[in-house]
């Protein structure tokens, strides 16, 4: 590992360690969904119905870590920050392994 | 604008499956013949720094949120191919581990992000840096890579959605996916991303190659000439 991976390892621990921001903020200025990603009980609310290919499709998958939370949606602010640090260090170490395996299989030759 | 499960219908989403699959197999071919083993650790990172900065929601005070992608300086720094499959890789599993994106969702997700995204950039930057390596016009054509690759990818998401109420009607008239017109969904993903998160894209992706230009100036394959 040279000098400057070492610096862009340690910038991508940075932003790890700031991620909390990217829920803290949006809570701090009253922001919700992202649009178009909102939950089946919020768009309800907000159309009044539920559409039905939605309904049916909306929980086909049961994600082990949904929403980069392990505490589940009761969980303090604390809890849910740590939840996403830790989410945060899981994600980047699997894709991170992932593109290495994948590029040393693909990449053969040196240049 | 990782759009869950249940927003797409299977009209849509299974061709965009598709087109997305096909793409991935030529990546792995490109990505053969353009990049050298130098590049492995800078794929890893950058799959890393992808998964990263989409978790940095930026919030429209009272309204929605959005991130960036980071798809763009990649696509500079590493080539198009290579951006395709790291951020296909990091919104793979967003959707698997953290249900961030429906897993019906994957291949038009990774169609606007992972696709559309840098090769709009990586065009962009191409295009207006010309012969340029230092200056105002270098890095108006990184900021303007990341800025319209993103957009673009915004616009495609709400064309997406809006498409969605004209080919699927239940009996009862009603919608059976995402239920808002072309005229909403386009105007509102085009505008949010054009005023706030492109501007973020745009920043992140001249900061980031900034930084490699004054490191690892050999690395960068958007520098190459003619490729």
């Amino acid at each position: 590992m040279t000098g400057f991976h070492k610096k862009l390892w340690l910038g991508l621990a940075a932003m790890a360690i700031l991620s909390p921001l990217g829920i803290y903020l949006p809570e701090k200025l009253g922001a919700g969904d992202a649009w178009g990603e909102w939950g089946s009980d919020t768009l309800k609310k907000m159309i009044g119905y539920l559409p039905a290919g939605l309904e049916k499709l909306a929980d086909i998958w049961k994600a082990p870590v949904p929403d980069y939370n392990f505490g589940g949606e009761g969980a303090s602010f604390g809890s849910q920050a740590l939840s996403y640090i830790g989410s945060a260090i899981l994600g980047v170490a699997v894709v991170a392994l992932l593109l290495y395996l994948i590029s040393r299989i693909v990449i053969r030759h040196e240049k | 604008m990782h759009i869950p499960d249940g927003y797409l219908s299977p009209q849509t989403y299974v061709p965009l499956f598709g087109v997305s699959a096909c793409v991935w197999t030529i990546a792995l071919r490109k990505m053969k013949s353009e990049l050298s083993h130098k590049h492995i650790p800078y794929l890893a990172m950058s799959a890393a720094f992808s998964f990263l900065i989409m978790m940095f929601n930026i919030p429209i005070p009272g309204g929605t949120t959005g991130h960036a992608v980071g798809a763009g300086v990649i696509a500079i720094l590493l080539g198009p191919w290579a951006a395709v499959l790291a951020v296909s890789v990091v919104l793979i599993i967003q959707a698997i581990i953290f249900g961030d994106g429906g897993i019906t969702g994957i291949g038009a997700n990774c169609f606007n992000m992972a696709i559309v995204m840098p090769f709009v950039s990586y065009w962009t930057f191409r295009l207006i840096r010309s012969t340029e390596n230092t200056g105002a016009r270098f890095y108006i054509a990184a900021f303007l890579a990341g800025y319209l690759g993103l957009s673009v990818a915004a616009v495609l998401t709400g064309i997406e959605f809006g498409i969605q109420p004209l080919i699927a009607i239940g009996p009862d008239g009603l919608p059976l996916y995402s239920p808002y017109p072309l005229s909403i969904a386009v105007p509102v993903m085009a505008l949010e991303h054009l005023a706030l998160f492109g501007v973020l894209e745009g920043a992140v992706t001249m900061m980031v190659l900034k930084y490699f230009m004054k490191h690892e100036p050999d690395a960068v394959v958007g520098m190459r000439e003619a490729s």
